[in-house]
């Protein structure tokens, strides 16, 4: 489909405004007027969407902040199971995938491509490296009987199993969900990175690498929340 | 027979031809006509299941259908009529087509997303039947914990499954909406000059957004705990079941004001047009739209009075809940002065708005008794609240859909309708939805618990009314769908202003062009201005 | 409001340099290894305080800064606000409940 439109950049006073017809480009879709008006719309639309997620995950969190507060002492031990350097390291290891990824839109400000493509494939290395030490950490729960969905689940040091196997699940379920959220995260960044070296963008029209952005840094945000929910939260002994 | 002038010009029907231009339109008026055949599809299918259940409750005994097969029929019901009819039925259909033209944009913001959702739906809705199919899903359309998620032994699953991704579909209709109304208005159309369908909508449209991802990441927990068996909402294991209800409530509730804002906002142009006068009090109208969709997220706990939540926490929803019948009766009381003093004509659609304003009203009303801590006791899970919902959804919701598709009927297929028939369903439905919910109160007040199929000999009679009822219903929903299908063909060929109402839909040809405008109008009137209308009727 | 969409305005395009990016960076990472070590020290219940407001700054400095909410419209924020909102009434109202549990001295209530 993209291959109809044509790749010409039309500046908003070439056209009579008003028209019901003018040439599409990807920065000037059919339907609006001006590119700014195009801009504007797909940045709200993905700041919606970015609501609908908070949405989705506070749910996560309800049911998190519920046994949290019925179960504190279990899920402190619980708690203290994590590993703590690192989870800290991933969670630095995804704040300079964010650095990256703002260090591409930037590019894409300016046009430099070469920079877009570079800061892209950064991005999408940090965050693979991210997924994997969390992959990592998830075997790790496998060898310590840390699985609630096992037989043979078991914390140390608690009678409360249920418990216990309530704090895995929420753990398991949020960076799960967390997690599928990077992934297609890496998608979406793989797609710009190819869109970008067939020369879709200009600094007059980066809207997509700047709400690929948005996304990176939501889901950023929720593991900046994630990290001290699991990790640190009753953490000292 | 189609005159020439409609076959010379190109409309949205005529631009392109084939199954393949109509699957992969980004039209939004094109993939309104989808989504009107779909639900079409699907409110016959829960209807079926609507005639079965009240087929089986004629007598007191079990003659028609097990106990199990009973639990199945109510289940799919529900959930076929909300989340496959009701959610999507008026934004989907009529927001669609006509939110765009009536702020005078060429299309939604985001048309490949439009046409998504509607994929979406499909395919949730293709889960939703397999589900079905395949041997059904008996925990009732709330998917009340543990049940669902530990001894339910039916497709809970696919049924689930079905309804997370129809509620993505949901929520990119409200996204494409609420962007589309503060970024593609025309020249000239400010936010108090729009139309009250437009401002329902994007209320609708912010509760679809809000609310509609916490019922997903509920069913994803349901979906956790019932393959993998991890506790989350299992007392069992320490898990706690109202912590469902808080989250399915949180969306349910404010749900049902996603299935009654888009009607209020039919209703108000319906009446508009017909008495021939702007509604009274628009600014206050439009703000009430917005005060039901924030008010109405704050009480979802009157689901909860009798399942183990705190009675404090009852006591601040009760009473929260009161405060829903203020924008409520805002909404009745201007249309009711709109009227006043107007220049009424009975054509069909205003005879459903008739409709829809006094059955609204019981089901409101009737919604303040189940508010109230104390009655609701008494009434909670009969056929009181039974009928109380269904004066809203069906005496509201499907009166000001059936009232908007013959409102704007003309202008979608450039057809008028045969005005005699359409009055007389109107009528009959009415009076077919009285009969079978009016009984359904008493019942309830009686005592007469919702989800059985054996009941007392002596509640038979009201049962017996309701049955005959639902079946006058049923004649009144199947004539539209014979005399709509026919005038397709042979109604006579409507002109583009055959009301003689006010809106940028009925300034543009009927059918509309491809891209709505010739040029984008520049509105200088505020909404509802009759100065600027000649009143002729124009007929063919 | 932008009352005219249709409008052309004009987006003076603001563009951050990199020295902001990489101090915003350098800040994230130090207030990642300062709630990492606050936690192994017990302050009792001041812990939750503290690893919750460092995470609500770091969200800060991602949001206004990498996300560029310090320069987008009125509206962004509004649905950025509005949404924490909704969060917060989700939280509110079903803890009203939850932490309300017998509270009015009824069994069972």
């Amino acid at each position: 489909m993209d291959s109809q439109i044509q790749q010409s950049h039309v500046h908003p006073s070439d056209l009579h405004q008003g028209e019901a017809h003018h040439l599409e480009t990807l920065a000037l879709r059919e339907q609006f007027d001006t590119e700014a008006q195009q801009k504007d719309a797909s940045t709200l639309g993905m700041w919606v969407f970015l609501i609908t997620e908070v949405m989705f995950f506070g749910g996560m969190f309800l049911g998190y902040t519920l046994y949290r507060s019925n179960y504190a002492d279990t899920w402190a031990l619980a708690s203290r199971s994590l590993n703590l350097p690192i989870g800290a390291t991933n969670t630095c290891v995804l704040l300079f995938s964010s650095f990256t990824m703002a260090m591409a839109v930037r590019a894409g400000q300016l046009g430099k491509k070469k920079a877009v493509i570079l800061f892209l494939i950064l991005t999408m290395l940090f965050g693979l490296a991210f997924l994997g030490i969390k992959g990592y950490e998830w075997t790790q729960k496998f060898e310590e009987h840390h699985v609630p969905a096992l037989a043979n689940f078991h914390l140390e040091g608690t009678q409360l199993q249920g418990q216990a196997k309530l704090f895995f699940s929420f753990y398991f379920a949020m960076t799960g969900l967390h997690a599928l959220h990077m992934v297609v995260g890496v998608g979406i960044v793989l797609f710009i990175i190819f869109q970008t070296m067939r020369n879709k963008y200009s600094p007059k029209y980066y809207t997509p690498i700047d709400i690929a952005g948005l996304y990176w840094h939501f889901v950023d945000v929720v593991w900046i929340f994630l990290f001290p929910l699991f990790y640190l939260i009753d953490r000292h002994p | 027979m189609a005159t020439a002038a409609v076959l010379e010009r190109e409309t949205y029907l005529n631009a392109s031809y084939g199954l393949k231009s109509w699957l992969l339109t980004k039209d939004h008026k094109r993939i309104a006509i989808l989504y009107f055949i779909t639900i079409s599809i699907f409110f016959a299918i829960g209807g079926t299941f609507a005639g079965l259940i009240r087929l089986e409750l004629l007598t007191p005994q079990a003659d028609l259908v097990s106990s199990e097969t009973y639990n199945k029929l109510f289940t799919m019901h529900g959930v076929i009529m909300v989340f496959f009819f009701l959610i999507p039925s008026i934004p989907a259909t009529l927001g669609n087509f006509f939110l765009p033209i009536m702020i005078g944009a060429r299309d939604l913001a985001f048309p490949r997303i439009n046409l998504l959702s509607w994929y979406l739906l499909i395919l949730g809705g293709v889960l939703a039947i397999y589900a079905m199919v395949a041997g059904g899903v008996d925990t009732g359309w709330t998917f009340y914990t543990p049940y669902s998620t530990s001894y339910a032994n039916t497709y809970v699953i696919a049924t689930a499954l079905g309804i997370f991704v129809a509620g993505f579909s949901s929520i990119l209709t409200g996204l494409n909406f609420v962007v589309t109304v503060h970024r593609m208005r025309a020249p000239g159309m400010t936010w108090f000059r729009m139309p009250l369908f437009v401002w329902a909508h994007y209320a609708t449209s912010l509760i679809q957004i809000l609310g509609t991802p916490v019922l997903a990441v509920t069913l994803v927990l349901i979906l956790c705990e019932r393959t993998l068996h991890i506790g989350i909402f299992d007392p069992a294991l320490g898990g706690d079941p109202i912590l469902f209800q808080h989250m399915f409530w949180f969306y349910s509730h404010p749900a049902v004001y996603i299935m009654v804002l888009p009607g209020m906002g039919v209703i108000s142009e319906i009446v508009s047009t017909y008495s021939r006068k702007p509604v009274y009090g628009y600014a206050f109208v439009a703000f009430s739209s917005l005060a039901i969709a924030v008010v109405g997220f704050l009480v979802w706990g009157h689901h909860l009075y009798v399942s183990g939540q705190s009675l404090y926490a009852g006591l601040v929803f009760s009473f929260l809940s009161y405060f829903v019948a203020i924008p409520s009766a805002v909404k009745v009381f201007n249309w009711t002065a709109t009227l006043y003093k107007g220049s009424i004509s009975y054509d069909t659609p205003m005879l459903y708005a008739f409709g829809f304003i006094g059955l609204f009203t019981v089901g409101g009303l009737t919604g303040l008794f189940v508010a109230s801590l104390g009655l609701d006791v008494h009434v909670t899970d009969t056929y009181f609240v039974i009928a109380h919902f269904h004066y809203v959804m069906v005496g509201g919701t499907i009166m000001a859909y059936l009232g908007g598709v013959h409102y704007w009927w003309p202008k979608m297929t450039g057809r008028m309708y045969p005005e005699h028939f359409a009055r007389l369903s109107a009528v009959v439905v009415f009076i077919g939805f009285n009969l079978t919910f009016f009984p359904q109160f008493i019942l309830g007040y009686q005592g007469m618990p919702r989800r059985y199929h054996v009941y007392p000999p002596e509640y038979q009679v009201l049962h017996v009314l309701s049955t005959a009822g639902a079946t006058v219903l049923a004649v009144g929903y199947i004539m539209p769908l014979i005399y709509l299908i026919w005038s397709l063909k042979y109604g006579p060929v409507a002109g583009k202003n055959p009301w003689g109402a006010t809106g940028l839909e009925w300034s543009i040809p009927s059918p509309p062009p491809t891209h709505n405008f010739d040029r984008i109008p520049v509105v200088m009137h505020e909404a509802y201005d009759y100065s600027a209308v000649p009143r002729e009727v124009e007929v063919g | 409001m932008n009352e005219h969409p249709h409008q052309d305005p004009e987006h003076a395009e603001h563009i951050d340099s990199v020295k902001t990016y990489a101090v915003i960076l350098v800040a994230l990472l130090c207030l990642t290894i300062l709630t990492a070590f606050v936690a192994t020290i017990d302050l009792g219940p001041l812990n939750i305080i503290v690893a919750l407001s460092i995470a609500v700054a770091k969200m800060l400095l991602v949001v206004l800064v990498f996300m560029h909410v310090r320069f987008s419209t009125r509206l962004t924020r509004v649905v950025l606000v509005g949404g924490l909102l909704w969060l917060a009434i989700l939280l509110l109202f079903a803890f009203t409940d939850f932490n309300t549990r017998g509270l009015l001295g009824v069994p069972g209530k």
